[in-house]
């Protein structure tokens, strides 16, 4: 996998590359008018005072032009931005791939809609989209607000509670490309992060045919009794694995947890060595997340993490 | 002298809020044990034995009963409780029940679970995790102090904030 890696200014959509394309133009024409502003200046102090005062004529003319060019400038960008805003939102296929995404403190909740239940997949803090499809994100919040932020793919959106905000995307190169949420949430904000993995849509297919079959049932008896845990311990309560007992809902969905680059939103790299550290003592890598220290004994925790590796 | 008092007292005041505010992510020693054995009558043969009054760890801390109050709906509490008022299962509003409303009998209740329709909880919810919800369902027959209580609701409010419900009188007759 590649290195993931988050900038406005390398844009992998269409939408990116006209908000990217807004910046330039922005950034050069204030960079102009900067350097001339800075000119001039430097020109009128190293200039001698003139011996008889200009006639009011001239003092008018050069007002009146510098501020004809000022207003001119800001129209031109005004335009501009109003161009970039309907490019932005120039998206809106039917057949677009419809996702779900909902916030919580403080990780995202991904489902890929489908009209039949059975083949809607849920994941979480990892989204996979086909290249060149338009997508269409549905974003809502679960508590607080969140902001969707992918810089490399889009601007930002907001997840606010209680209603549903869209958000349209392309992404034109395949890659890996991390988002962040933009809205200050609580403790964890900074740790709430999200991986976009654009791929080619054979990629793509292969993948969601995946992820809609159910968790494979464990072979060895470590992993069995890692299983059993799961079922009858504490991750139940919150966690879901489809095709076994553990479904709850208000935590992110394990069923093929194996299969994600990170952990705890982003926090850290999904190794058997960070996901035995976040079991054994979430608040220590992630202080104020919702997962609690489970009281796993040693011997518990392994077959847990035996267990956990097999949900690819 | 009186202007050094004050002094003293107003920098001292920051400290009284402290419990409330406190954020305790890790488990604390206390919030980890559990009574080891729940009196749930009243009714004792000869004379009462006076026993201390069992405190709750997180009965004064608005974070540990705001987190009470999420796993309250997170693990379906209010499926039979419904926000207090009860339902299939009974209501929450009062405090004279069954098996008693004293902290470690919530506990209790919620952990070894009871006869006729209440789950077990204890091994599948962490022992921190089962004194916030004591917490929270103390906080609905406002028996924790009025401050600490949960001010808003994260969804359409059915009844008044936690913080702001009155406190009733205990029924006198059955339990339903």
């Amino acid at each position: 996998m590649p290195a993931i890696f988050q900038s406005a200014l390398h844009p992998a959509g269409p939408q990116a590359a006209s908000i990217s394309h807004l910046w330039w133009l922005m950034f050069w024409t204030c960079s102009a008018v900067y350097v001339i502003v800075i000119a001039a200046l430097l020109v009128a102090i190293s200039r001698r005072r003139m011996d008889t005062r200009p006639s009011d004529g001239t003092l008018r003319t050069s007002v009146v032009t510098a501020a004809g060019i000022t207003v001119v400038i800001l129209f031109g960008l005004l335009f501009a931005s109003v161009a970039t805003g309907r490019a932005v939102a120039s998206l809106g296929a039917a057949e677009a791939l419809v996702i779900d995404i909902t916030g919580h403190q403080w990780w995202w909740d991904v489902t890929y809609e489908n009209p039949t239940p059975s083949l809607q997949v849920k994941t979480a803090n990892e989204l996979h989209i086909p290249v060149g499809r338009q997508i269409r994100i549905q974003l809502k919040s679960s508590d607080v607000i969140h902001s969707f932020w992918v810089p490399n793919l889009h601007g930002k959106m907001d997840l606010i509670p209680g209603r549903q905000n869209l958000l349209w995307l392309q992404a034109d190169k395949p890659g890996v490309y991390r988002g962040q949420c933009a809205e200050y949430c609580g403790v964890q904000h900074a740790n709430m992060a999200l991986t976009v993995v654009a791929e080619s849509s054979d990629d793509f297919e292969r993948w969601i045919m995946a992820q809609r079959q159910p968790a494979p049932p464990p072979s060895t008896p470590e992993q069995q009794h890692g299983l059993q845990i799961v079922e009858r311990g504490p991750c139940a309560m919150c966690h879901n694995v489809t095709g076994t007992v553990a479904g709850g809902r208000t935590a992110p969905d394990l069923t093929h947890v194996a299969t994600r680059s990170t952990i705890a939103a982003g926090t850290a790299p999904n190794t058997r060595g960070y996901l035995a550290g976040w079991i054994a003592d979430p608040q220590h890598m992630k202080p104020g997340a919702k997962m609690p220290s489970t009281g796993l004994s040693a011997e518990e925790l392994q077959a847990v993490l035996a267990y956990l590796e097999t949900l690819r | 002298m009186i202007r050094g008092v004050t002094i003293v007292l107003l920098a001292a005041l920051p400290l009284a809020g402290c419990e409330r505010e406190t954020r305790r992510y890790q488990e604390l020693p206390a919030a980890s044990s559990r009574p080891s054995s729940t009196q749930v009558s009243d009714l004792v043969p000869g004379l009462p034995t006076p026993s201390p009054p069992f405190l709750s760890p997180y009965q004064e801390n608005a974070y540990g009963i705001a987190e009470g109050k999420r796993l309250y709906s997170a693990f379906n509490c209010n499926g039979c409780h419904a926000m207090g008022g009860g339902g299939i299962g009974p209501a929450l509003m009062d405090y004279k029940w069954i098996y008693g409303s004293s902290p470690d009998q919530i506990y209790s209740t919620i952990s070894q679970g009871r006869p006729n329709g209440m789950p077990a909880f204890g091994g599948r919810v962490p022992t921190q995790q089962i004194w916030q919800l004591v917490a929270y369902v103390q906080s609905l027959s406002v028996q924790v102090p009025r401050d600490a209580g949960p001010g808003r609701d994260d969804d359409m409010s059915a009844r008044k904030s936690e913080s702001r419900l009155d406190r009733m009188l205990p029924r006198t007759t059955g339990h339903r």
